[in-house]
């Protein structure tokens, strides 16, 4: 070893004693500072350019290469030290500070936020837009047709009969003169019409829509109230389609497990015709027999009376130019009002149309 | 038509099922029963009793009773108030604790300065009839202390049954019996059909005058009624249950044959006619006073019952007063007749004479049962009311002969989906009285009590419904693959979401208005929107007109939710509007019925009716935003309305254009109208004070009103994409001064066009009016944001995009940049 080449002089700060004393402190004096700008002011004196550790590592280069690997091993260990020594205390500081800033930003969160006000869709409107989907679902179409309406479809071309006491006055709301023959249609079954003589057969449509009658508004009774009629008109149809159509409809509406019943009946645009009923499904008929518990849905009749049907007349195909042998088909038609109360339990069924926000509040959801 | 059970009995031997049972079976038979009453049921602790002794109380105001009765075991005292019996008499005694029927509960009670133990009942009270007018005297031979309801056979039930209007057979006992006899597989013996003896004297001079209004017509003479006989308890009784009062003895038992057989019949006094019977229509001028002592004139359409005198009766509605039978009538003229149903249902209407006969013949009699049911008449009237026994008849018989209907017997089968076997279908029809011939093809003669059956269809559902609609398969139809909504439908529904979504509230409201809306609105002489569509026989005489606008009904729902207490409103309402019919094609008369219309009679009779295009109107008052916690919220104004047409344009990808306008009944410096692509599509602001004052609005109510026709017709087809450039944009304010009177749209327009393609969003971000700018003058602050979709812009591109949007400003607006 020639000791000539090299600084004889030996370089104390590269001592291990040293050097592990440069890591104390260092370490000491970062697990001291309080917080991040206490850190930020020791990190100069024991990482910085002029440190302890930065003045040994420019030692390193005065040493023979024997030497060098040797100190360098022990700089950098050193080093390493205290730079984890250093991002340990800074990431306990960061989090102390964190944590004491959200702490500190808190808020009430129960607090209300109701700057925007609520909206909702009407019960009548999406009821019906319930039934089109339905309907749409199984293939048929919506149609739909004018509520001022001319006599001819309302009641000639469905095969009421010309002194039929439903076109009188208590009955049917007219048009001013009423020589003019147009009436606020008294159900939606004209649509019907409309759409046999536009489409012709085969036909399969659901038509939601409003309707009139010169009734006194009560609690269960309005003037003016939704309707909505289907019509299918195809090759073979039969009662048992319509039976099976109405049940799907029920279901969909009520749930799975209503049941329906067909009652004869009459009406002058059917034949055969019948009313049809649901089971209620709040008590499933229990309150029908005697000594029961009254069920305000159904009045405790067990059945709830939803609407008419029956198989459309040989003269209403014929008025919308469909062959009566060549074609059958069905109809029905049913109010929706009572159904929304029966539902939700609306007890009042002006409550409907008084234009009352808490009605479409309360029941205008869409699921 | 209420039905006693009993009754019902008399005519099949039904099974001993509950009442609830029989109904049941009814209903599905097409015969609704709407309700079950049980009767006797309530009355528990009324005993036959006979009177011992009566004492008159002195010294009160009215007759007071201290009686004595005998129950049997005990002699008991009770008070009573009626004077119409004696010691002897049996009577029905309520004795402690005892009930009447309505839960009325009987007990010992001090009255009169006596303790009564009890009370002696009236019809009335035992609910056996209207009488009140004394206690209920009882048949002599009814054994002391036995249970009343027991002793009268009280307990029974009442079937209430709807009646379709096509079947006037169910309007009777003998109807409703057959379909009972049918539902149980129980023979049945027509009464309807029952034998009559021939006439061996003339009953009175009939002639049909008429035979399209009367086609037959029985007269029967009975000598001999003793007009003191008094109706006997169980007709009474039945007439009671059945929903009528008992009247006299004569009347009753015509009201009993027409329960039971269907049959509507009139007495005339025999002594009061003068001359032969003529059925004839009403002259001109023609009057008559009825029953009912009303003085009617008659129009002469009104068939009608006359006599060397005038009208004696309208046919098959109400008898005349001068023919009527008194309490002296010993000899009776008896009318069975047989009148068509439209005539009588005409009349009974125009005279609004709703009465028991009439609502039969218009549902339709059996013209075979006039002979059948004088003689059921004749013979209680003989039994019960001492006539002379005699065979004096007149029948007029002008009936049509009976159609026959040929059905395919696989027909029932073929639309009802089950497969009947032919024995089935034969013996249906045969069930409901038809007669049958034939086998693969049916030739049917439907009995005379059921004119309804028409047509084979009509057989078809006598078939389907006897063998039972609940053995209808369920089966569903395979519809040919619809198309889902049309666009018009989705339209809607989206703006429906949308306004929801964003904070809307709709409504629902009846379309009736009155005249006031004129002046509510303010609308002039030349606006579409004065009321014009109106009803002739309106709900409510102060809104007799279908609405012009939404906004009347949509402006009162606002009225109507502030005055309860909800005053922050954002409300919205959609529907037709109306407008006279365009009449612009001849009325086309009176179209044909079963044999489609030509194209041109359906144009035409759709020209009859009204126009009704589709509106769409929102309402705002009060707080658009609330106040709160956070601070102070923001009242809804006019930019509220109009911005809530531009958001149902977004929502349906149609460009709204704003421009200010005057119209009612908005505020005429607050009023947008909106139109889209160049059409009228609505307005739009504030509301005119006065028309706020008008409704009793919150101040400052905002509205927009729009047609929704008008919106569909400009909904494109796909949104096409922009190009989507990521290249970096250029961004620049531009601050334009103008005169206050440019619309600030139009300042944007002119930016618009000026800028160019490079242009990608332009936004006014401020407004200032004031001395910096100058007199009559506002400055209008834009940003611009600019991207080219192929390469970064240059500050020479930047600054000509600047330029080109100021030239096309100052042209157009007379714009100058600000501070320049």
């Amino acid at each position: 070893m020639s000791p000539t080449d090299y600084d004889p002089k030996e370089v104390a700060t590269l001592q291990p004693e040293v050097l592990d004393q440069t890591v104390a402190d260092a370490v000491a004096a970062f697990e001291a500072a309080a917080d991040l700008d206490a850190l930020s002011a020791v990190h100069t004196a024991h990482l910085g350019g002029k440190s302890p550790i930065a003045l040994a590592r420019r030692e390193l280069g005065g040493l023979p290469p024997q030497a060098r690997a040797d100190a360098g091993r022990r700089v950098n260990a050193a080093l390493t030290a205290i730079q984890d020594a250093y991002d340990r205390r800074r990431g306990e500081l960061e989090t102390t500070r964190d944590e004491q800033v959200l702490r500190q930003e808190s808020v009430d969160v129960s607090l209300p936020w109701d700057r925007l006000p609520r909206g909702a869709r009407h019960p009548i409107t999406l009821v019906q837009e319930r039934v089109a989907d339905i309907f749409t679902a199984m293939g048929w179409e919506i149609a739909e047709g004018p509520e001022a309406e001319a006599e001819w479809l309302n009641f000639d071309a469905l095969n009421t009969p010309e002194h039929h006491p439903s076109r009188e006055e208590q009955d049917t709301l007219w048009l001013d003169p009423p020589s003019a023959g147009v009436v606020l249609r008294t159900q939606t079954s004209p649509v019907q019409m409309r759409a046999l003589l536009e489409r012709g057969a085969p036909c399969y449509v659901a038509v939601p829509g409003r309707t009139y009658r010169n009734d006194a508004i009560d609690a269960t009774h309005l003037p003016v109230f939704t309707q909505v009629e289907g019509l299918a008109v195809d090759v073979g149809l039969t009662m048992g389609d319509l039976r099976g159509t109405l049940d799907l409809f029920a279901r969909a509406m009520f749930g799975e497990d209503v049941r329906t019943r067909l009652r004869p009946h009459h009406f002058p645009f059917t034949e055969p015709s019948a009313e049809v009923d649901l089971l209620c499904w709040v008590c499933h008929g229990e309150s029908a027999q005697s000594g029961a518990e009254p069920c305000r849905t159904c009045s405790s009749e067990g059945w709830i009376e939803w609407g008419g049907c029956g198989m459309v007349h040989p003269v209403v195909l014929a008025s919308a130019g469909v062959d009566p042998d060549a074609y059958t088909g069905f109809a029905f038609g049913m109010g929706l009002e009572r159904s929304l109360m029966q539902r939700h339990g609306l007890t009042e069924i002006r409550d409907l149309i008084e234009g009352d926000v808490r009605v479409s509040l309360s029941l205008g959801r869409e699921v | 038509m209420r039905v006693p059970l009993s009754w019902l009995r008399d005519h099949v031997a039904l099974p001993e099922s509950s009442p609830t049972a029989l109904a049941n079976r009814l209903t599905e038979a097409g015969l609704k029963v709407e309700h079950v009453e049980e009767t006797g049921g309530d009355i528990d602790g009324v005993v036959v009793a006979r009177v011992v002794e009566v004492e008159e109380l002195q010294g009160l105001k009215k007759p007071i009773r201290w009686v004595t009765l005998d129950d049997g075991t005990d002699r008991r005292h009770v008070i009573c108030g009626a004077t119409n019996f004696a010691a002897g008499d049996v009577i029905a005694y309520a004795r402690p604790p005892a009930m009447l029927p309505g839960g009325f509960q009987i007990n010992k009670r001090r009255a009169y300065d006596h303790e009564s133990d009890g009370m002696i009942c009236s019809a009335r009270e035992l609910g056996l009839g209207e009488d009140h007018s004394g206690i209920l005297v009882l048949p002599e031979d009814l054994p002391l202390g036995t249970d009343v309801v027991e002793a009268m056979s009280l307990r029974d039930a009442v079937l209430d049954i709807e009646t379709t209007p096509d079947r006037g057979y169910t309007l009777s006992l003998r109807g409703i019996a057959r379909e009972l006899a049918i539902a149980y597989g129980v023979d049945y013996d027509d009464p309807g059909v029952a034998a009559v003896p021939s006439y061996d004297a003339p009953g009175y001079d009939v002639v049909i005058d008429d035979p399209s209004g009367c086609s037959r017509y029985v007269a029967r003479l009975i000598r001999g009624v003793d007009p003191s006989r008094p109706s006997p308890q169980w007709l009474q009784r039945r007439l009671t249950l059945a929903g009528m009062r008992s009247i006299s003895l004569t009347v009753d038992l015509t009201n009993h044959v027409m329960l039971d057989l269907g049959q509507p019949l009139h007495a005339f006094d025999q002594t009061t006619l003068q001359g032969p019977i003529v059925v004839r229509r009403a002259q001109m001028d023609e009057r008559i006073r009825t029953l009912d002592d009303v003085n009617r004139s008659l129009d002469p359409s009104d068939l009608l019952i006359t006599d060397g005198s005038g009208p004696i009766a309208i046919a098959g509605v109400m008898g005349g007063a001068t023919t009527e039978i008194s309490g002296s009538t010993r000899d009776i003229v008896l009318e069975s007749a047989h009148f068509e149903p439209v005539s009588i249902a005409y009349t009974a209407r125009r005279h609004r004479l709703p009465s028991e006969a009439s609502r039969r013949f218009e549902r339709g009699v059996d013209s075979a049962l006039s002979p059948v049911a004088a003689q059921a008449a004749v013979d209680l009237l003989v039994q019960l009311g001492g006539a002379e026994p005699a065979n004096a008849g007149t029948d007029v018989d002008r009936r049509r002969p009976s159609i026959t209907i040929r059905i395919d017997v696989a027909h029932p089968g073929r639309l009802a989906g089950v497969d009947y076997a032919p024995d089935r279908v034969r013996a249906r029809l045969e069930d409901v009285g038809c007669s049958v011939t034939g086998d693969a093809e049916l030739t049917v003669t439907p009995p005379s009590w059921r004119p309804d059956l028409q047509r084979s269809v009509d057989l078809v559902e006598e078939v389907v419904r006897l063998e039972g609609y609940d053995l209808l398969p369920v089966t569903v139809p395979r519809a040919p693959a619809g198309r889902g909504l049309t666009p018009l439908q989705r339209m809607r529904r989206t703006i429906g979401r949308a306004l929801a979504h964003s904070g809307h509230v709709e409504v629902v409201t009846f379309p009736f208005v009155g005249a006031g809306i004129t002046e509510q609105l303010m609308l002039d002489a030349t606006d579409g929107r004065r009321p014009a569509v109106r009803v002739a026989n309106p709900i409510s005489d102060e809104e007799p007109f279908l609405r012009p606008t939404l906004l009347p009904g949509l402006l009162n729902a606002v009225a109507r939710n502030a005055g309860r207490g909800m005053p922050d409103l954002a409300l919205f309402e959609s529907g037709p509007v109306f407008r006279p019919a365009t009449n612009e094609l001849p009325a086309p008369g009176r179209l044909p019925v079963g044999v489609r219309p030509s194209d041109e009679q359906l144009r035409a009779l759709e020209a009859t009716i009204p126009v009704q295009p589709t509106h769409l109107a929102v309402a705002y008052a009060g707080m658009r935003e609330p106040d709160g916690w956070w601070g102070k919220g923001r009242p809804a104004v006019w930019g509220d309305a109009i911005e809530c047409a531009r958001l149902i344009g977004r929502a349906i990808g149609v460009e709204v254009d704003v421009a200010p306008d005057q119209h009612a009944p908005w505020h005429p410096g607050r009023c947008a109208v909106l139109r889209v692509q160049g059409r009228l599509a609505g307005h739009a602001g504030e509301l005119h004070p006065r028309v706020i004052e008008a409704f009793d609005l919150p101040p400052r109510t905002c509205a927009m009103e729009l047609r929704l026709d008008e919106l569909f017709v400009a909904v494109a087809g796909d949104a096409q994409a922009p190009p989507i450039s990521a290249f970096p944009p250029a961004t620049f304010d531009l601050a334009l001064v103008v005169a206050r009177d440019i619309p600030a749209a139009d300042v944007a327009a002119a930016v618009r066009t000026g800028a160019g393609p490079l242009l990608e969003e332009l936004r006014l971000f401020d407004v200032y009016t004031g001395a910096q700018v100058g007199e009559e003058r506002k400055s209008l602050a834009f940003s611009l944001r600019l991207r080219a979709s192929d390469h970064t812009l240059t500050a020479e591109e930047v600054a000509a995009v600047r330029e080109a949007a100021l030239e096309v400003a100052a042209d157009r607006c007379g714009a100058v940049l600000r501070g320049s």
